[in-house]
């Protein structure tokens, strides 16, 4: 592999009015991990994917995608860099059916023109197969649970964990090298979850994608994570395989801390 | 610290171009005008256009007084705008008709007074009458509109309530064409010692009329919103509904509170563009009602002092714009252009600086 | 939710004495509460003039005129309304009886007791001044032209009766009630349609027909009403024996073949129908547009180009509102440049410019300047929040009017004496298309709504459509999911533009002049009512839309059918508005785009469900299968 990380960020703050969510953090991912990101709520994660994708203006640091810049870019530039990503509160394109789901986030490696669609030209006919085909494709990695009838369903209409799914065949079908997948368990049961752990190692040991995941669900993270990250009040406290972080007292403390305030 | 400069788009480029032509064409309009002011022979002066008219001070005065009295109606319009988008995020488009209806209040009962004979006779009095009674017909048509049409829409994408609003709108436009009919509706004769000029500097008494009614209502409205319990209580759903209503504030009275207090500002507001242009139509409402939002987007939306400031702003602009910019550029006929003034005001603002000259005072999930 | 309509629940809940209410067991709040509504609506419906201006024109020959009728819809609804009630899951519904009825009685004698204090207070007050429908002309038809006594007395009566009537809908079973209410409305259609009817009848020269359903006085003669009547009930009854038989065969069809069937299988046999019915019914239908024109007259067929023209704008509007989800006000602004541009270079009265272009050449460049324009008002908007956008391109398109109204412009645009002296239309040497010939006009409008409809459909289902819907769904999610959400929505824009031009390009060659006034906001808002009336995002919906709306009641500046609704028109779309917005924000027709090419058929789908429930361990909890619109 090449030196450079896959992913390399360095002193990112983001500020909210006075409110430092991110506050100097250094991160990286090299190519083929899973990184669990944890910390407690309100700890800045989901902040931590917008910046990456987007979303969020960083107020100080650096972003790097294969020692590229990313920052300034508008976050459909980002996702054809390479980078997709799901949100913590399903936001699915609720009206569009299954398949329009996935064939729409393969806007950006399509290239088809009005002019192409108007007068059904052979590139369009072809483009559109395959997009048809890997929206299949990609709606096929779950099994049934999103293929056949479903194809042509609302996506207003799934279950709430189909949903779930149908969010990561959308960020798949985009063609991404990095993954960022916002506490893709959570709402789940016991079942389905360990069934979707399962799936987001085929995603890297099958597909090849790399992965970052924000997720609560410890079993999750122990189960699939090479490093773990954990962030508190925008700062990451710890860093290391699940077993050291899971011994640091910084992090118990950070745990803790909250639960003794919550109760 | 770390620049993050943002990629340039072509988009971002042609607004960059566009903010900057508008810019360039209001200052130029303006160096040409003042270069007639100094010297109308002025080379530059001539260029621009040979034929323009530099004002004379007594009329820059008279239109500087006319755009202030309109725009504190405007103002007072905008109250409603800006208060029912704080506290609801949607533009209740069909406000500028609650204005119309309290004008058309105003041109009924003031031509019934007058028949009465009690208008020539006890003018301050019957002043005082009509402006309560029109208070009250906006005030009653502002919470039915809340009530049928808006209440059931709460929680849905803002677009949904904005199309509904447009509803009502048109709805209450030719409600009133078809009890009234088509014709003017003229307000009762004003006495001659309002009319007259010669009050203080010169200046129209009706028009200092209007502004001083503006000042009152809105002297009575800042005491409500900063002073009372109610006014603190829609500062708090303004603020964010869900979290008020955990506090104990009941968002619904309180919503219904704000249609009400924005409905008698546009009642007030209906009684100066009588006292303004002593007749009215139902159609009115619709060009007011558009500037007065734009007077509140310009002030700063959910910002109420914002709002008297965007309206005066909006009025003034309207009035000295055409004869100010657009004539000295060699426009002909340009007090035909006031509208399109009002429009492109509204537009420049929001190219220029979006969150309007004051500010925005928005619920945190509205602000984008 | 509501109770799916399609099946007779409502009916037989096997009425338990125990469950059936007592007569007078009512919620009289809420009838008080509809009576007090319903009384000002009526109040307001006879003093906005409709009784006293629509009381010559006759639906049903001697005994109802649209006059009366206006007086009568209202009672009917509300008494419907106020027997409704919400039938939760896990509620028993309480069977029907004579309590609805009462109910609905009570409604609309308290409603219309309204009417009798109307009688009452224009016998005894004159406030004609501001209420100029306070008149004796109201007054007499209020009181048949009898005396007050009769007028105060004989309005809560009807009430009553209209309201035990609404109210005893209730009573009856779904298919019963429906069957009632599109017999009704197909009476009332062929009463309105009498134009319409009159001219085809001529044309294909079976006047017979026309004389024996309509009177002197264009009203369906009574025998003709029943006749029609019957005719529908026969209709739905055929349709509800279909059903029922197509039922009954798809459960049979399912019970033989329990095992999924195999994808490619099935979408053949559903392939082959789908050729067989869906396609031979659009040939069908492009036959009879292509056809019917010549057999019609000039009132219908110009009615229809003034359809055609409102359906193209509305497709237009529709590319921006219904599937990228801006809201744009202005949309006659690209109207008014289609119908300027074109006006400017055909016309040889063109004051400063006037290179008297042929037609065609003159619609290329209107095109171009309105997808310019499109581009140069969609620029600075785009990224304004969505009801700011709507304002300033209400904005937009009011300062184009001001402008072409302008004594600055004026020497282009001729200021309010409009263009005039626009020549028609030369078809490549076979044919002109002239005002006044409104046949060959609709031929230009079919032509340009063919296209406008081809390019919706194409664009629809490509890459810039699906990136328009996931703009209107979610603009930020869409952004993250890699769509250029900005050019998508300038394309949407500009695409919508063109089409716009093409209206305006047909306006100016039909009506021969152009005048700013034709270009006033209101037409962008009768746009809007169209598209959202019709089904947002829907091209059969939108067209839907443009037919009954434009058709019927007509666009801002041309005449429908009901031309006594002239006055009235814009307080109806605008009530329009609000109520769909309020009961039926998906439109008339929602799209049914999620019910494509497998799913034509709802019994097959069902069938094939029930297979695989079985199949399956049913772990993914596909429970909401058909459910079309439904919201998130
Ligand atoms: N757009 C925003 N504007 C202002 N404050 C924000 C914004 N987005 C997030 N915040 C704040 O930043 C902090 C971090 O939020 P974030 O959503 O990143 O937490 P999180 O770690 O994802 O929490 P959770 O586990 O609950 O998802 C919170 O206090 C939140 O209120
Ligand atoms: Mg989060």
């Amino acid at each position: 592999m090449s030196s450079v990380p896959m992913l390399e960020i360095t002193g990112l703050h983001v500020v909210f009015g006075g409110l430092h969510a991110i506050n100097d953090l250094d991160f990286t991912v090299d190519e083929g991990e899973i990184v669990a990101v944890i910390g407690p709520n309100g700890a800045g994660k989901t902040t931590f994917f917008n910046a990456i994708s987007g979303m969020v203006k960083p107020t100080e640091g650096q972003i790097a995608f294969e020692g590229r810049s990313l920052l300034g870019l508008d976050p459909n530039k980002i996702t054809s860099r390479g980078i997709a990503r799901t949100f913590q509160n399903v936001r699915l394109f609720a009206n569009m059916t299954v398949l329009e789901n996935v064939m729409v986030s393969q806007h950006c490696r399509t290239g088809q023109r009005m002019v192409d669609a108007l007068l059904q030209t052979r590139r369009f006919r072809t483009e559109e197969e395959q997009v048809r085909a890997r929206g299949k494709e990609v709606l096929g990695f779950f099994g049934t649970r999103l293929t056949g009838y479903r194809f042509d369903q609302p996506a207003s209409v799934l279950s709430y964990a189909n949903r779930r799914r149908l969010e990561i065949a959308r960020a798949m079908a985009t063609s991404p090298k990095l993954i960022l997948l916002d506490e893709p368990v959570a709402g789940m049961n016991p079942v389905e979850s360990a069934e979707l752990t399962g799936l987001i190692g085929k995603l890297r040991d099958e597909m090849g994608y790399t992965i970052v995941l924000i997720e609560h669900d410890m079993s999750v993270v122990r189960d699939i994570s090479d490093r773990v990250v954990v962030l508190d009040h925008g700062e990451a406290i710890a860093r290391g395989t699940y077993a050291e972080v899971s011994a640091n007292p910084q992090v118990i403390e950070a745990y803790l801390g909250q639960s003794a305030k919550g109760s | 610290m770390q620049l993050t400069t943002k990629q340039r788009t072509r988009v971002d480029w042609f607004l960059t171009f566009l903010r900057i032509a508008a810019l360039a064409l209001i200052g130029a309009g303006l160096l040409a005008f003042i270069a007639q002011a100094i010297d109308a022979n002025n080379p530059f002066a001539r260029w621009a256009n040979p034929d323009a008219l530099s004002l004379t001070g007594k009329q820059f005065r008279d239109l500087v007084v006319a755009g202030l009295a309109q725009g504190a109606m405007y103002g007072l319009i905008a109250l409603g705008y800006s208060m029912v988008y704080g506290v609801l995020g949607f533009i209740n488009f069909a406000h500028g008709e609650v204005f119309m209806i309290g004008a058309v209040t105003g041109a009924v009962t003031s031509s019934k007074l007058a028949e009465a004979g009690a208008w020539e006779s006890n003018f301050v009095l019957c002043l005082l009458l009509v402006v309560f009674l029109s208070m009250v017909v906006c005030t009653v048509t502002a919470v039915i509109m809340e009530r049928v049409a808006y209440r059931p829409l709460r929680g849905k994408p803002r677009l949904i309530p904005l199309i509904t609003s447009i509803g009502v709108s048109f709805f209450l436009q030719n409600f009133i064409l078809v009890l009234l009919g088509p014709g003017t509706k003229s307000y009762a004769k004003m006495p001659d010692w309002l009319t007259e000029k010669r009050t203080f500097l010169e200046i129209q008494g009706t028009r200092i009329l209007v502004l001083a009614v503006a000042a009152v209502a809105m002297v009575g409205l800042w005491y409500l919103v900063e002073r009372t319990k109610t006014g603190k209580a829609m500062r708090a759903v303004a603020e964010d509904a869900e979290i008020a209503s955990l506090m104990g504030i009941d968002v619904n009275r309180i919503i219904v509170k704000t249609f009400a207090v924005g409905g008698a500002m546009a009642g007030v507001a209906g009684i100066l563009w009588g006292l303004l242009f002593n007749s009215v139509l139902h159609t009115a409402g619709f060009l007011p009602g558009i500037k007065a939002f734009s007077a509140a987007v310009v002030g700063g939306i959910g910002n109420i002092g914002g709002s008297m400031a965007g309206g005066l702003t909006i009025g003034v602009a309207e009035s000295l714009g055409p004869l100010m910019i657009l004539e000295p550029l060699g426009v002909s006929g340009p007090s035909q252009l006031r509208d399109a003034v009002a429009f492109a005001v509204l537009i420049i603002v929001l190219l220029v600086r979006p969150s309007g000259i004051f500010g925005e005072r928005l619920p945190s999930e509205e602000r984008t | 939710m509501t109770v799916t309509g399609d099946f007779p629940t409502t009916q037989g809940t096997s009425a338990d004495a125990a469950s059936r209410r007592r007569l007078l067991d009512q919620d009289w709040q809420k009838l008080v509460r509809a009576g007090g509504i319903l009384a000002l609506g009526q109040v307001f419906i006879a003093l906005s003039g409709m009784p006293v201006n629509f009381d010559r024109r006759l639906l049903i020959d001697p005994i109802l005129s649209l006059g009366y009728l206006s007086l009568i819809w209202l009672p009917l609804v509300v008494s419907y309304w106020v027997g409704r009630e919400q039938v939760l899951e896990g509620m028993t519904a309480y069977a029907r009886g004579g309590r609805d009825v009462l109910a609905g009685a009570i409604a609309g004698a308290l409603g219309n007791a309204g009417l009798t204090l109307l009688v009452v207070g224009i016998t005894h007050f004159d406030i004609r001044d501001p209420l100029v429908n306070w008149s004796p002309q109201l007054l007499a038809i209020l009181h048949f032209e009898e005396s007050v006594w009769l007028g105060a007395v004989i309005w809560p009566v009807i009430g009553a009766a209209t309201g035990a009537l609404g109210g005893g809908m209730h009573c009856a079973s779904t298919r019963i009630t429906r069957t009632a209410v599109i017999a009704g409305l197909t009476v009332f259609g062929a009463a309105v349609l009498e134009s319409v009817i009159t001219d085809l009848s001529q044309g294909f020269h079976i006047e017979a027909v026309s004389d024996w359903l309509y009177g002197p006085k264009r009203g369906l003669t009574y025998p003709a009403a029943i006749v029609v009547a019957v005719a529908a009930i026969a209709v739905m009854a055929g349709i509800w024996a279909y059903r029922d038989s197509a039922m009954r065969a798809g459960l049979v069809g399912s019970r033989q073949s329990p095992a999924a069937p195999g994808e490619s299988d099935r979408s053949r046999t559903v392939w082959r129908r789908f050729i067989s019915r869906r396609l031979l019914g659009y040939a069908l239908v492009i036959a009879a547009v292509v056809v019917l024109p010549l057999f019609l007259g000039r009132l219908t067929n110009e009615l229809l180009a003034n359809v055609g023209l409102f359906i193209l704008l509305a497709l237009g509007l529709n590319i921006i509102v219904g599937l990228a989800g801006i809201l744009d006000l202005g949309y006659v602004a690209f109207f008014a440049v289609g119908g300027y541009s074109v006006a400017v270079l055909t016309s040889p009265g063109s004051p400063r410019f006037s290179p008297e272009m042929p037609w065609f050449g003159a619609l290329f460049i209107a095109m171009l300047l309105a997808g310019l324009v499109g581009l140069f008002i969609g620029a600075p908007v785009i990224r304004m929040r969505g009801d700011y956008l709507a304002v300033v391109t209400l904005g937009f398109g009011e300062i184009i009017r001001i402008l072409l109204l302008s004594d600055w412009l004026s020497g282009t645009f001729n200021g309010a004496q409009g263009i005039t002296n626009i020549p028609g239309v030369e078809v490549f040497g076979l044919a002109t298309v002239r005002g006044f010939e409104p046949r060959s006009v609709l031929y230009l409008v079919l032509f340009f709504c063919a296209i406008a409809i081809y390019v919706s459909w194409r664009l629809e289902n490509s890459r810039i459509g699906r990136a328009w819907m996931a703009v209107r769904e979610d603009e930020t999610v869409a952004e993250v999911m890699g769509v250029d959400t900005v050019s998508a929505k300038l394309m949407a824009f500009v695409t919508g533009a063109v089409l716009g031009s093409f209206s305006g390009a047909i306006l100016s060659a039909k009506v021969g002049s152009v005048f700013p006034h034709s270009f006033a906001i209101i037409v962008s808002i009768v746009i809007l009512v169209v598209v959202i009336f019709g089904g947002m995002g829907n091209i059969p919906g939108v067209i839907a839309g443009a037919v009954v709306l434009i058709g019927v009641l007509g666009g801002p500046n041309q005449p429908g059918l009901l031309q006594e609704f002239a006055e009235y028109k814009i307080l109806i779309y605008g009530a329009l508005l609000v109520w769909m917005m309020l009961q039926r924000s998906e439109g008339l027709i929602p799209s049914v785009r999620r019910a494509q090419e497998l799913h034509i058929d709802e019994m097959n789908q069902d069938a094939w469900l029930r297979a695989q429930a079985e199949a399956d361990d049913a772990t993914g909890g596909g429970g909401g299968n058909s459910s079309v619109g439904e919201q998130p």
